[in-house]
């Protein structure tokens, strides 16, 4: 088995066809995507033990942090009681923590040991991670969701978006925007497959002791099994110096797509490195900010305007109520398929105008967007409020889906997994610094007397101020100086730890 | 691949497997993508 996984074992045959690396990168991306997806299981998991209805946890000890502590483990002297939100939504945050720390841990690993072993490990933590968590909700207990799908999952997650950078790099030298764009397309599709897929699992399996998340854990944990398994195991990596047929790279006035390599332990070490690090974090901060509050912002902004009534949200029905949110969901949906559609398209068209000017594009227009977003809340243009935020998305999903590029044109090719496992860190910070952003500026505004309706319009400003600081981090950007570059022989002693030393094509 | 490394012609065989492999994938996205257009058709409704 040890022997399969080898990198030496992944050599493409001679003919091997390059346009087979993208769907086994996207096998596995659109199996760990659904990280994204996991509040679907909240409201369920909400009513794990009563079923029908929520049982609250006694809170009457008169010791706030033992109330506070039975509520987050869901057990109270009567028995289990149902788990809160805030200590599921944990679950997020353990992802995007793990995602990026292992990430960044395991990099150098992955260009070292190849693709498949990388893509092997990340199903065994991704879907092991589910059958914890599977075992968790049937024991209820609630730190084996968290150590489950929150820290071997979130580890697999780190693995499994990183394993194919490298790789498609390598086989579409000629496209290396679209060929990463269409890997971690799949990572923004996987919750629109999971989700729903889980939604229809869940109404199989529930029933009047169960509401159908343990066994829905464990059967999504065997589709993402075979599915990564798969992706894992089609796997091939160009033998050294493969290009495609008749291409030639071409001559770079600039300096801006770099031939030689630079080490990873030397690629932090360089302004290039920090100051894509921030390229990454502002532009995710302000996406992810938007994304958190889609749908509570469109129904504050517009309210019953929405189902064409000129009245705030706070005095709709129920049931106006009830629509406005359906209207709502339907908003964030929406925004995912942009998110995903501009990691391809932006991605791709990178390849042509260059890495610089597609992240300009991002930090200018998106900059006008923010801007202009309360304006189009304040003349109630729902379209246009809509149009922009779709906008705004393609450029956030854009913005990770270039990055590997980019990477790969400053830093070379030998370290670029690595190097961008390593600048997964600023997603982690992203997301921690984009909702809290939104999420307390908010807050302040409304505290001040703001109505709700124009709540997010500080908010909108503060983002865009956010992507001209990473307009110009971006501005910033040079070649990196000779001085950083690996010598022939250190790439030549890298290349044989990597297994790459003399490699032609498996025969 | 010739001596360079560079790749001569894939074979037919092989494009057949890219079809294959397209649409395992494809298949599951585009349900994906036609449920989320399900659900974003009431924005516009």
């Amino acid at each position: 088995m040890a022997n399969w996984l080898s990198k030496r074992r992944t050599i493409a045959r001679p003919n091997f066809n390059r346009w087979l690396a993208p769907p086994a990168a996207l096998a596995i991306h659109l199996s760990i995507g659904m990280a994204y997806g996991f509040s679907v299981f909240w409201i369920p998991l909400e009513h794990a033990v009563g079923i029908s209805e929520s049982v609250l946890c006694a809170t009457d000890t008169g010791d706030g942090i033992l109330d506070s502590a039975r509520g987050i483990l869901g057990y109270s002297d009567s028995g289990p009681c149902d788990w809160q939100r805030s200590a599921l939504g944990w679950l997020y945050t353990l992802f995007f923590v793990f995602l990026g720390s292992s990430a960044a841990v395991f990099g150098q690993w992955v260009e070292r040991e190849g693709p498949r072993k990388a893509g092997v490990y990340a199903a065994c933590c991704w879907a092991g991670g589910f059958l914890i968590s599977a075992a968790g909700v049937y024991w209820h207990h609630i730190w084996l969701l968290w150590l489950g799908s929150g820290v071997i999952g979130g580890i697999g997650l780190g693995l499994g978006y990183i394993s194919p950078v490298s790789t498609l790099i390598k086989w579409f030298p000629d496209r290396r925007g679209m060929a990463t764009g269409m890997a971690i397309m799949g990572f923004g599709g996987g919750a629109m497959i999971g989700a729903p897929l889980a939604d229809l699992l869940m109404k199989y399996y529930a029933g009047p002791d169960s509401v159908g998340v343990w066994e829905t854990f464990v059967t999504l944990g065997a589709i993402y099994f075979v599915a990564m398994m798969g992706g894992a195991f089609g796997y091939r990596v160009p033998p050294l110096g493969w290009a495609p047929s008749g291409w030639q790279p071409k001559p770079n006035r600039k300096g801006m797509i770099t031939t030689a390599h630079v080490h990873l332990n030397m690629a932090h070490k360089t302004p290039h490195f920090w100051l894509l690090w921030g390229v990454l974090c502002l532009n995710v901060s302000a996406g992810i900010g938007v994304i958190g509050v889609a749908s509570p912002m469109l129904q504050e902004v517009f309210g019953g305007k929405l189902i064409g009534l000129d009245m705030p949200l706070k005095d709709l029905s129920v049931e106006q109520a009830a629509q406005v949110a359906t209207i709502a969901a339907a908003f964030t949906g929406l925004l995912s398929l942009f998110n995903i559609a501009g990691r391809i398209v932006w991605a791709s068209l990178s390849d042509y105008i260059g890495r610089k000017r597609t992240y300009f594009l991002f930090f200018s227009l998106g900059a006008v967007l923010y801007a202009s977003a309360p304006f189009a809340g304040e003349i109630k243009n729902v379209a246009l409020f809509v149009a922009i935020f779709c906008l705004i998305l393609t450029m956030y999903g854009g913005g990770f889906a270039t990055i590997p590029a980019y990477l790969a044109d400053i830093f070379g090719t030998q370290f670029v997994g690595a190097i961008h496992g390593r600048l997964l860190t600023a997603w982690s910070t992203a997301g921690v610094l984009g909702p809290v952003l939104v999420n307390y500026l908010r807050e302040y505004q409304v505290g001040l007397g703001v109505p709700v309706a124009q709540a997010y319009n500080t908010t909108m400003y503060v983002l865009a101020g956010l992507l001209v600081i990473g307009f110009f981090c971006n501005l910033a950007m040079r070649p990196v100086a000779a001085k950083y570059y690996m010598s022939d022989n250190e790439l030549a002693t890298e290349r044989l730890m990597a297994h790459e030393g003399g490699l032609e094509s498996r025969n | 691949m010739n001596k360079t490394g560079n790749q001569e012609h894939p074979s037919p065989l092989s494009w057949l497997l890219v079809a294959i492999a397209w649409t395992s994938v494809g298949i599951p996205l585009l349900w994906g993508i036609f449920k989320t257009l399900e659900k974003a058709k009431l924005l516009f409704g």
